[in-house]
């Protein structure tokens, strides 16, 4: 990715990583009995972001927790609009979800139409007992009912802002950038 | 249909994305796989692992293609590419309207013309055709700017079942680059095996057509003609003798003998087809160990193929039929890119 000239940077490789362990703390306080607890990564940022939030939940309480990616391509609202679609990946879940606590992992929530294509495709393997959303970057402007239940930074953007999540596994380095609408990635 | 634009910058983080992700597919229509170049059968193979996951969910159902309309146009009886191009389409969320040549107008003597247009006109953004005239869809195409698919054209191509037979093979053997397959049979009325040969070639696989000499095309790997198009088919090796062509082969792909298509004398016999060129279980033996048996069906078992080898450890039969809805989404998929309606 290339980083525009006005970009800033927001948070850095240390607030990514305290937020990801306050993250994976308050998962284990909602939810006591942690192992009905799967984390499921959206792609692309999202599923590392999980992995990452499981390995802080094994660490902290010896608990290993299932962790899951979801690939939402087939189930956006935006198909027609978007021209080019993202390659599909196909999704890595369990068969069955029924009962299961289920925490939706993103990097960034925006309008809020990802989360709810990711709800409609995990509707797919079942009946979660409760479906929950932890995001690193809240950058506000919801188009539909969906708040996190987990997150990381709250960041008041305006619309046409650009918000970019990097990680390691993905990018090569760890930050949240934020830019003005004047550059090319804006909208 | 909404213009598609190639981006190469970044995108808002929302709609975050692996780098380097492919643009469109490209293609507007899939008449052959003759066009496809490598990455284009690679980007069917693999967004046909993503619709395998999702036949896999309790509930197979997405709306990716919700407000697209696929029309079946069956001018040739079919069970299987038309059943699967329906589950395709509906496990997609597209409607799916089946019509075959009987029973329509087509019998009160409607031009193929006119009847792709009344389709387009009723609102068909894909047509899904079969018919027993080589080259159809490509008129069907070329009258109608709905996208066409061709379910199979006469003796020509069959597209779907060489992308298929593709992704049942790379499952099966991995990376099929340098990988040998021996296609047996009655290659000459096959337009399974011409569609296969361009596929599995173009994936890097030694290719090799094995059947009576009356079964084998002719002027294969002829010189491009004087017109400047190479209207021959890729590289293959052409053996009467199957089991020197079955030694260390690492899939068999019987062919149907389509005693329908024959007019004339291209056998001397049945039996003696049958003792030269079924797959048998000790005819496998000769192949490598493992090594992956296809078949487009449906099958003559105890003519091109032996029961126990159509049914036995090695055979892949049934899971063609099933990857045939897996990939048959991804063609959907790919084709309309940008077509289905936003909710």
């Amino acid at each position: 990715m290339t980083a525009p000239a006005d970009a800033a940077v927001v948070m850095n490789a240390g607030a990514i990583r305290r937020a990801l362990a306050r993250i994976a703390h308050e998962v284990v306080e909602r939810h006591p009995d942690t192992g009905r607890v799967i984390l499921v990564g959206l792609r692309t940022r999202g599923a590392p972001m999980a992995a990452r939030l499981a390995a802080a939940i094994e660490e902290f309480e010896g608990v290993i927790v299932e962790r899951g990616a979801i690939d939402i391509g087939l189930h956006r609202d935006d198909l027609s609009l978007r021209g080019v679609r993202p390659a599909l990946q196909p999704s890595d879940l369990p068969s069955s979800l029924d009962d299961r606590v289920v925490v939706l992992v993103d990097d960034v929530l925006f309008t809020g139409r990802s989360i709810r294509a990711a709800i409609d495709a995990l509707l797919g393997y079942g009946r979660p007992s409760a479906i929950e959303l932890a995001v690193l970057v809240d950058r506000g402007h919801r188009e539909l009912p969906i708040r996190a239940d987990y997150v990381g930074k709250n960041l008041p953007t305006r619309r046409g802002d650009d918000v970019q999540v990097r990680l390691e596994e993905v990018d090569g380095r760890d930050e949240v950038l934020v830019a003005g609408g004047a550059w090319e990635g804006g909208r | 249909m909404v213009a598609r634009t190639v981006r190469t910058d970044d995108r808002p983080a929302e709609a975050a994305e692996p780098d380097g992700a492919p643009a469109a597919w490209g293609h507007r229509h899939l008449l052959d796989v003759d066009v496809l170049a490598r990455e284009d059968i690679v980007a069917v193979l693999d967004t046909a692992e993503a619709m395998e996951e999702v036949l896999q969910r309790r509930v197979a159902r997405t709306p990716a293609l919700r407000g697209v309309t696929v029309f079946n146009l069956f001018y040739e009886p079919s069970t299987r590419t038309r059943a699967s191009f329906e589950l395709a389409g509906k496990v997609l969320g597209a409607d799916v309207i089946n019509m075959t040549g009987s029973g329509s107008s087509v019998e009160k003597g409607e031009s193929l013309i006119d009847t792709v247009a009344t389709i387009r006109a009723i609102g068909a953004d894909v047509i899904v055709m079969r018919h027993p005239s080589g080259g159809a869809p490509y008129l069907a195409a070329q009258h109608s700017d709905a996208h066409v698919v061709n379910a199979g054209d006469g003796l020509h191509a069959h597209p779907t079942q060489a992308l298929l037979d593709a992704f049942t093979l790379r499952r099966r053997l991995g990376d099929l680059a340098g990988k040998r397959i021996v296609l047996i049979g009655d290659i000459k009325h096959s337009r399974v095996a011409r569609s296969n040969v361009w596929a599995l070639t173009t994936l890097g696989m030694e290719v090799t057509l094995v059947g009576p000499r009356t079964l084998l095309p002719t002027g294969l790997n002829a010189a491009p003609p004087a017109s400047g198009r190479d209207l021959s088919l890729p590289r293959v090796r052409l053996e009467e003798d199957l089991d020197r062509a079955i030694e260390g082969a690492d899939a068999v792909m019987a062919l149907r003998l389509q005693r329908e298509r024959m007019q004339g004398a291209f056998l001397p016999s049945l039996r003696e087809f049958s003792r030269r060129y079924q797959i048998t279980p000790e005819r496998m033996a000769r192949a490598r160990e493992g090594a992956a048996v296809l078949h487009p069906g449906p099958m003559n078992e105890g003519v091109e193929i032996a029961a126990d080898v159509a049914h036995g450890m090695q055979s892949e039969v049934e899971r063609q039929v099933a990857h045939g809805v897996a990939v048959r989404m991804a063609v959907l998929y790919l084709l309309t890119q940008g077509v289905g309606a936003a909710t």
